[in-house]
C-alpha cells in the first residue's frame, strides 16, 4: 500500500491506496472528485486529463504514487468563486459539449493548449493538439470554435487582432 | 418567439454541471456497502462449457462471491429477448435462439459472459476473475456475413438451421422484375455496409441495489430508455415486478443506439445484489465495450436500378444479407427490415421496389440499432447506386436526381412509407450553392497542377424518424407502443417541472423542452426544470432513440401544456371576472384581451393551490399529463455534398469541404440542431473513411481498443457548413422533424461518391482507408 500526500485544487490531501492505483482512480474514488472520467484503457481518449504541476497529463497513465507531492488541478478546481473559467464559458457559448463525458478532459486540454500557444492558435493547430482527446458527440466543430474563441478572449490572439 | 422561446439560439442550461465536473454518471454513484463486479467472459468465439471452477477465486482477498449461469437459471432469471417479431415470407416466425444473461452451456462470441465476480475493489474482482477456471471445448466458428449461410458452416443456434434467422421481403418482386426486363438501362452494384462499434464515450455501467427490507431493487444504468428497461426486466427476465424495481438513468455519456438495449450486465448485477446482500456496481472498460456493446450495420447487398429512356427510375430491386451476430438483441430484427427497406424509395418516385432481406447468426457480438439504424444502409445503397447510374448514363448527378425527385405531397411509396412534406429541390439547390458546385471544375484543375486528385460527391437522403405510430408498428411486429408521455407540474410559486419519458444523453432536452414551455407561458427557462430518467419520478415513457424526442416527446409536453393553459385561463377568467375566451397569455401574465387587466402567471399558479377562489366545481392544483401517439413518422431530408482531395502517392483522403443542407421542419434551438448535425456527420464520415470492426477467422476481435479501431479525431475532420431549408412537419403540433441521425445517414455516400469521383474508380468499399484508396487509384483505368 502507498501512503501519499498531494495538493489537489489548492487543498492538501492525503490517502492510502494500492501501489497499482492510477492517479485517475485515486482522484475519483479516494477523493470523490468524479468530474475526471475514464473512457478507455489505452491512454487514447483523454477524458481523464488533469493538470499536474501546471501541465496537462492523462491521469490514467500515471500511478497515484508518482503524483505524490505534486500539485493537481482537476475540472472541479477550474472555476473560481462560482465564475466559469473563460474556456468553460466558451464551451457553453459555442455548444462545445453534448453528453458531457469527454468535456472535462477537453476543457483541461484546451486550457493547457491556450497557455502553451498563446497567440499562435489557429484551427489547424487546435485540431492537431486535440489528437489525444476523443469526442463522439460534437464532431469537434464547436469544440474547435470554443477553443479559438477562448484563446482570442484570454490571449488577445490572432482572432482578436483580425 | 421570445428570447428563450421556440427558435431561440439559447446556450444549454445543463452545461454548467458538465463543465464543472458535477455531472452525475452511473459510475460516479457510490452507495454504502457497495462492492464491485467484474465479469468472466469467454475468450472463445464458439465453445461448449464443460465446467466452471471458482473454488480458488472465491478464496482470494476481498472476494464476496462468484456466481455463474447455472445459479442464475436456478433462480428463474429469464432469457434476453428480441422485441420485434418478423415473419419470413413463407409465414414462419423468426428463429430466435436462446440468449442467457450468463451462458452455462454454450458460448457464442468472444466476450459472452459466463460468471460474475463480486469483490471489495475492482482490482480484487479482476484478479479473482482471472482465477476462475472455465473448461471449454471449442467449436468451429463462422464470423463472415455471407459465409454464415453456406453449407457445412458451424450451426450457431439449434433453433436456426443454416444460421438463417428469417428470409423476409417487402414490395412487389414481379413488378420490379418486369420493369428491369423492359428497362433502357440497368445499373447493378454490390454494396457492403461495414460493421461499426458505437463508442459512446461513457462505457456502459450499472449499479444494482437490493433492499431486503422492502424486497425492492434499484438499478442505476447507462440507458437511453429506463422505463423500457424496467418493463423488459420485469416482464421477461423475472428480476422483479415493476412496483419493486426502480430504474434510474442519470447523466448518460452518449448512446447512439447502443444504450437502448437491455444487456446481461444490468440483470446479473441486480440478481447478484440480492444473492450477495450488497450493492453491486459494474463499469465496462473500453475493451469490454468493443466486445459486448451491440455493433451496427454489417450488410452485404446487391442492387439493380432500372431506368427508362428518359432517365426515370422504373424499378429498384435489392437483395440483402444482414449479420445479427451471435444473439438477437432487443430491436435487431426491425433494423434491417422496417427501418431499412421502407426507405428504399429515397427522395425518388420509383414505381416498383422489391427488397429481400435474410438475416444470419454469426459468432460475433450482437448487432442492433446504431445512429440511423437501417436508414444509413438504405441511403448508402441508393445514393451510391444513383451516382453510379449518373456516371454510366453520362448525366450530371444533380440532374439525374432532379429528374426523379418526388415533388408532390403526400407521396405514397411502394414500400409502406407515406411522405408528408418536403422540398428536395430546395435542399439540393441550397447545398450546391453553399458548396460552389459550379466552381468545382476550376478547383479540380488547380489541384491537378499540384498533383492531387480532387473529387466531389453528393447524397440526397431521406429518413423516417419520430418513432412511431403505435398501432402501425404493432401491426408490423413491434412488441411495444412508441408514444411518449409528459406531465407538467406548475408549482404554487409559478415555477414549472416537466416530467418526460424522453431521455437526454447529450441532446439538450433540459434546454429545448424548457424552451417549449417558455414559449407557451412567457416564463424564463430557468424557472422550468425538465425531469427525466427515473422510473420513480416519471410514470412511464419510451425513451430516446430514432430521433423521436422532439417529434414525439415534445409533442406530449405540448399536449400537456394545452391542458395546463386551458385550466390556467379558466382560473384567470374567474379571478378577473372575464370571459375565458378573452384570456391571452403574454409576457408571463394572463390578460383580458384588449384591456389593461391582467394577473401574473405566478398569481394564477398560487390561486390554483390556495383554492380560495376557484371557479365552482374546479379541482385545486395545476398539474396535467398527456400521452402523445404520433399519427405518422416524420421525414427529414436533405442534400449533402463532400469535396475531397486524394493524394495518389499515399492514398490519403483529405476532406476539403463538407456541406449539409437539411430540412428538419420547425427548429426549436438552432445551436443544438447544428450540434446534432455536426456529430452525425462525424460518425458518418468515420464510417466512410476510418471505422470498421474486424474479426479474424477464429472469431477474435482485432479492433478491440482505440489503438486498433480508428475513431474520428479532430484532425480527421473539417469544419462543416450547415444550412437548413425547412418545410414544417404537418403531423405533429410543433411541426418538427428529427435531426439526431440525419448527419450519420446522409454523409457516407457523399464521401464515397466524392472519392470515387476523384480517383476515377467506382470500386471502393468503406472504410476508404489510404491503403484501399491507393490500391483503387493504381488499378483505375
Amino acid at each position: 500500500m502507498a501512503k501519499l500526500t498531494m495538493t489537489v485544487n489548492g487543498r492538501q490531501v492525503s490517502g492510502t491506496c494500492d501501489d497499482r492505483t492510477l492517479l485517475v482512480h485515486f482522484i475519483r474514488e479516494n477523493l470523490g472528485l468524479t468530474g475526471t472520467h475514464v473512457g478507455c484503457d489505452t491512454t487514447q481518449c483523454g477524458a481523464c486529463v488533469v493538470h499536474m504541476d501546471g501541465q496537462s497529463v492523462k491521469s490514467c497513465s500515471i500511478l497515484a504514487a508518482q503524483a505524490a507531492g505534486s500539485s493537481i488541478t482537476t475540472i472541479e478546481g477550474l472555476a473560481s468563486n462560482g465564475e466559469l473559467h473563460p474556456v468553460q464559458a466558451a464551451f457553453k457559448t459555442h455548444h462545445g459539449l453534448q453528453c458531457g463525458f469527454c468535456t472535462p478532459g477537453m476543457v483541461m486540454t484546451a486550457v493547457d493548449m491556450i497557455r502553451r500557444h498563446g497567440g499562435n492558435l489557429d484551427e489547424a493547430t487546435v485540431r492537431a493538439e486535440l489528437e489525444g482527446n476523443i469526442c463522439r458527440c460534437t464532431g469537434y466543430h464547436n469544440i474547435v470554435q470554443a477553443i479559438l474563441a477562448a484563446a482570442a478572449e484570454t490571449g488577445g490572439v490572432r482572432q482578436a487582432a483580425e | 418567439m421570445g428570447v428563450e422561446g421556440i427558435g431561440a439560439r439559447v446556450a444549454r442550461k445543463e452545461d454548467k454541471r458538465f463543465l464543472t465536473g458535477k455531472g452525475r454518471y452511473t459510475d460516479d454513484m457510490v452507495v454504502p456497502g457497495m462492492k464491485y463486479a467484474v465479469f468472466v467472459r469467454s475468450p472463445h468465439a464458439h465453445a461448449t462449457i464443460r465446467s466452471i471452477d471458482a473454488t480458488s477465486a472465491k478464496s482470494m482477498p476481498g472476494v464476496i462471491d462468484v456466481l455463474d449461469g447455472k445459479q442464475l437459471l436456478a433462480d428463474g432469471i429469464g432469457n434476453l429477448i428480441c422485441g420485434w417479431m418478423i415473419h419470413s415470407k413463407d409465414g414462419s416466425p423468426m428463429r430466435m435462439g436462446a440468449w442467457r444473461p450468463l451462458a452455462h452451456e454454450t458460448v457464442r462470441y468472444v466476450g459472452d459472459a459466463v460468471a460474475i465476480v463480486v469483490a471489495d475493489s475492482v482490482a480484487q474482482a479482476r484478479d479473482a476473475a482471472e482465477a476462475v477456471v472455465v473448461d471449454y471445448e471449442t467449436l468451429p466458428v463462422v464470423t463472415d456475413t455471407l459465409q454464415a449461410l453456406s453449407e457445412g458452416e458451424p450451426q450457431i443456434h439449434p433453433e436456426a438451421p443454416g444460421n438463417l434467422i428469417f428470409d423476409w421481403e417487402l414490395g412487389d418482386a414481379g413488378a420490379a422484375d418486369q420493369a428491369i426486363a423492359a428497362a433502357a438501362h440497368v445499373t447493378e452494384l454490390k454494396i457492403i455496409n461495414n460493421r461499426l462499434s458505437p463508442n459512446a464515450m461513457e462505457p456502459r455501467a450499472t449499479l444494482g441495489i437490493y433492499d431486503a427490507g422492502d424486497d425492492h431493487f434499484t438499478c442505476y444504468t447507462t440507458s437511453q430508455n429506463p422505463h423500457l428497461a424496467r418493463l423488459v426486466m420485469s416482464a421477461f427476465y423475472n428480476v422483479a415486478p415493476e412496483n419493486k424495481l426502480r430504474v434510474i438513468a442519470p447523466d448518460v455519456g452518449g448512446g447512439f443506439g447502443s444504450k437502448i438495449f437491455i444487456y446481461p450486465e444490468e440483470i446479473v448485477c441486480l440478481w447478484a445484489s440480492k444473492r450477495t446482500g450488497v450493492p453491486v456496481k459494474w463499469t465496462a472498460d473500453r475493451t469490454e465495450a468493443f466486445l459486448t456493446d451491440a455493433h451496427g450495420r454489417d450488410h452485404v447487398s446487391t442492387v439493380k436500378m432500372a431506368f427508362d429512356s428518359n432517365n426515370r427510375i422504373t424499378a429498384l430491386k435489392v437483395d440483402t444479407i444482414a449479420n445479427l451476430g451471435a444473439y438477437m438483441s432487443l430491436f435487431s430484427s426491425c433494423v434491417p427490415t422496417y427501418l431499412y427497406a421502407t426507405l428504399l424509395s429515397g427522395q425518388y418516385a420509383i414505381p416498383a421496389i422489391h427488397a429481400n432481406v435474410r438475416t444470419v447468426y454469426t459468432n460475433t457480438a450482437p448487432v442492433d440499432a446504431y445512429r440511423g439504424a437501417g436508414r444509413p444502409e438504405a441511403t448508402y445503397l441508393l445514393e451510391r447506386t444513383i451516382e453510379t447510374a449518373a456516371r454510366e448514363l453520362g448525366v450530371s448527378p444533380a440532374e439525374l436526381r432532379r429528374i426523379n425527385f418526388i415533388r408532390t405531397f403526400p407521396h405514397q411509396t411502394p414500400v409502406i412509407m407515406n411522405y408528408d412534406a418536403g422540398d428536395y429541390e430546395a435542399s439540393l439547390k441550397g447545398a450546391m450553392e453553399a458548396a460552389d458546385w459550379d466552381g468545382f471544375a476550376a478547383r479540380k484543375a488547380e489541384a491537378e497542377r499540384r498533383g492531387m486528385k480532387r473529387g466531389i460527391g453528393m447524397s440526397c437522403y431521406i429518413e423516417a424518424c419520430g418513432l412511431a405510430p403505435s398501432a402501425a408498428v404493432g401491426s408490423l411486429g413491434a412488441g411495444v407502443g412508441l408514444w411518449e408521455s409528459a406531465e407538467v407540474r406548475v408549482n404554487a410559486v409559478g415555477t414549472i417541472e416537466v416530467m418526460t419519458g424522453s431521455h437526454s444523453h447529450g441532446q439538450g432536452h433540459e434546454t429545448t423542452f424548457a424552451q417549449v414551455v417558455a414559449e407557451r407561458f412567457g416564463v424564463p427557462i430557468d424557472s422550468v426544470n425538465i425531469v427525466h430518467g427515473d422510473t420513480d419520478k416519471v410514470q412511464m415513457g419510451m425513451g430516446t432513440y430514432g430521433s423521436r424526442s422532439g417529434a414525439v416527446g415534445m409533442s406530449a409536453v405540448f399536449k400537456a401544456l394545452d391542458k395546463v393553459e386551458a385550466k390556467a385561463k379558466k382560473i384567470a377568467a374567474h379571478l378577473m371576472e372575464a370571459d375565458e375566451g378573452d384570456i391571452v397569455i403574454e409576457d408571463g401574465a394572463l390578460k383580458v384581451a384588449g384591456t389593461d387587466r391582467s394577473v401574473p402567471w405566478s398569481q394564477v399558479a398560487l390561486a390554483s393551490y390556495t383554492a380560495h377562489n376557484l371557479p365552482p366545481g374546479m379541482e385545486p392544483g395545476l398539474k396535467e399529463g398527456a400521452f402523445y401517439d404520433p399519427s405518422n413518422f416524420t421525414f427529414p431530408a436533405g442534400c449533402y455534398i463532400c469535396e475531397v482531395e486524394v493524394d495518389p502517392e499515399t492514398g490519403q483522403t483529405k476532406i476539403v469541404q463538407f456541406v449539409a443542407a437539411d430540412d428538419f421542419g420547425n427548429i426549436i434551438n438552432p445551436l443544438i440542431v447544428e450540434g446534432q448535425v455536426h456529430g452525425g456527420l462525424a460518425q458518418g464520415i468515420g464510417q466512410a473513411l476510418l471505422e470498421g470492426v474486424h474479426y479474424d477467422q477464429s472469431g477474435q476481435l482485432l479492433t478491440a481498443s482505440y489503438m486498433d479501431y480508428a475513431m474520428p479525431r479532430a484532425d480527421d475532420l473539417p469544419s462543416f457548413t450547415v444550412t437548413t431549408s425547412n418545410t414544417p412537419c404537418p403531423s405533429n403540433p410543433l411541426g418538427v422533424k428529427g435531426c439526431g441521425e440525419a448527419g450519420a445517414i446522409g454523409s457516407p455516400p457523399a464521401l464515397i461518391n466524392a472519392i470515387t469521383d476523384a480517383i476515377g474508380n467506382n470500386e471502393l468499399t468503406m472504410p476508404a482507408t489510404p491503403q484501399k484508396v491507393w490500391a483503387a487509384v493504381h488499378s483505375a483505368h
